[in-house]
């Protein structure tokens, strides 16, 4: 009870920081292995599946 | 604030879709700008848009593994599910109330005056099921003889592709018009389907459809901006379910995977200060005092 009043007041909480670590590493590992260029690659394209007559 | 909201999601939605040349061009833009990933559900073949869609991408990338691995390339969407993981990490749903393009319009369409219906909170599990059936399932497991797989959730359900892609690229190209088939009324019926439905309900494809929607939804507990209860000071009035535009009952679970941080419930409704804003677990603002005995208007409440 005591530390929930505590966090209360504001105590730091680690899971954003935890998650944004390991999200940025995610997209760090992606980046390094090609992937926005694919990425781009598709963006530059007109999907036509997306567009709904693909 | 709701008006400062309303400007702010104008400006992504502007920021998202910069490309005003479209009616000259008369295609999609091509620049560098499209290795972005676009905050919220916004069509990446829509003519003005500037960013890449994640859904979009994702389910290319996947449906794509096994091609790109007989090439020795591996792409797994680390790079998309990254993106979004920044994003979900530092802002959760809020990027649903304040920076998506196709919530917007979902509000706009809700302000046209008809008779106003609730959504179960059952149906909220369908946007789930999106995520991780459609979006990644299928593109994983329905792969064609040559390896590859369709964009399952782009192709046969997003109606943002077909009103932000499928209808304006018809009359920039309307040689495209000899395409269109059975695949493209399916999805225009969906369309209309969902903005008829979005003047009637609150947000019913955020709510119940959207895969973009559910990633960020299981990010809200852990997201660093959120908003916090204080439950010394919450009489349980329940004056925050009245004005919520998502059917989230704040004070029952401040964490509720459908809060898009719209502030409506602080700035609204709570009289008692048990609403703030906090960052990473410190509070930077509190409920500003109201004068006791101010209701909640009619006009601000939702049929929840
Ligand atoms: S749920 Fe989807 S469509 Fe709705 S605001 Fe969020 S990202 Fe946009
Ligand atoms: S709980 Fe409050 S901030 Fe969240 S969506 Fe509802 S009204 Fe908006």
């Amino acid at each position: 009870m005591a530390s929930e009043r505590k966090k209360g007041r504001g105590q730091i909480r680690k899971a954003p920081f935890i998650l944004l670590t390991v999200s940025t590493l995610l997209w760090i590992v992606g980046a390094a292995s090609g992937e926005p260029s694919r990425v781009l690659e598709q963006a530059w394209q007109v999907c036509l599946s997306c567009i709904g007559i693909g | 604030m709701e008006f400062a909201r309303k400007w702010v999601q104008i400006l992504f939605g502007l920021l998202t879709n910069a490309n005003w040349a479209f009616p000259f061009t008369r295609s999609i833009y091509q620049g560098p700008l499209k290795v972005i990933c676009s905050p919220g559900l916004n069509c990446y073949s829509c003519p003005s848009s500037t960013t890449y869609c994640p859904v979009g991408s994702l389910q290319n990338i996947l449906g794509g593994i096994k091609i790109s691995l007989s090439n020795n390339q591996y792409f797994f969407g680390l790079s998309v599910i990254g993106a979004l993981g920044v994003l979900g990490a530092m802002f959760g749903r809020m990027i649903c109330g304040w920076a998506c393009p196709f919530g917007l319009i979902q509000e706009l369409l809700h302000k046209i005056p008809s008779r106003k219906f609730s959504i179960s909170r059952s149906l909220n599990y369908g946007k789930y099921a999106m995520l991780l059936v459609v979006v990644i399932l299928f593109p994983l497991i329905m792969v064609d003889e040559f390896g590859g797989s369709s964009p399952w959730f782009c192709k046969f359900i997003c109606p943002a592709g077909t009103l932000e892609a499928g209808l304006p690229m018809l009359l920039l190209q309307p040689n495209l018009t000899s395409t269109i088939g059975a695949l493209f009324y399916n999805k225009l019926a969906i369309l209309l389907s969902v903005l008829l439905w979005s003047v009637a309900a609150s947000r019913p494809f955020c709510r119940t459809l959207c895969p973009l929607g559910a990633f960020y939804g299981l990010m809200n507990r852990f997201r660093m901006v959120k908003l916090k209860l204080d439950e010394t000071r919450c009489t349980n009035c329940k004056a925050c379910h009245h004005v919520c535009p998502m059917g989230v009952k704040f004070n029952e679970n401040p964490d509720d995977p459908e809060c898009i941080s719209c502030l409506a419930c602080l700035h609204k409704a709570c009289k008692f200060e048990a609403i703030s804003i906090e960052i990473g677990g410190m509070p930077i603002a509190a409920t500003p005092a109201r004068p006791l005995g101010t209701n909640v208007p009619d006009s601000a409440k939702y049929p929840f």
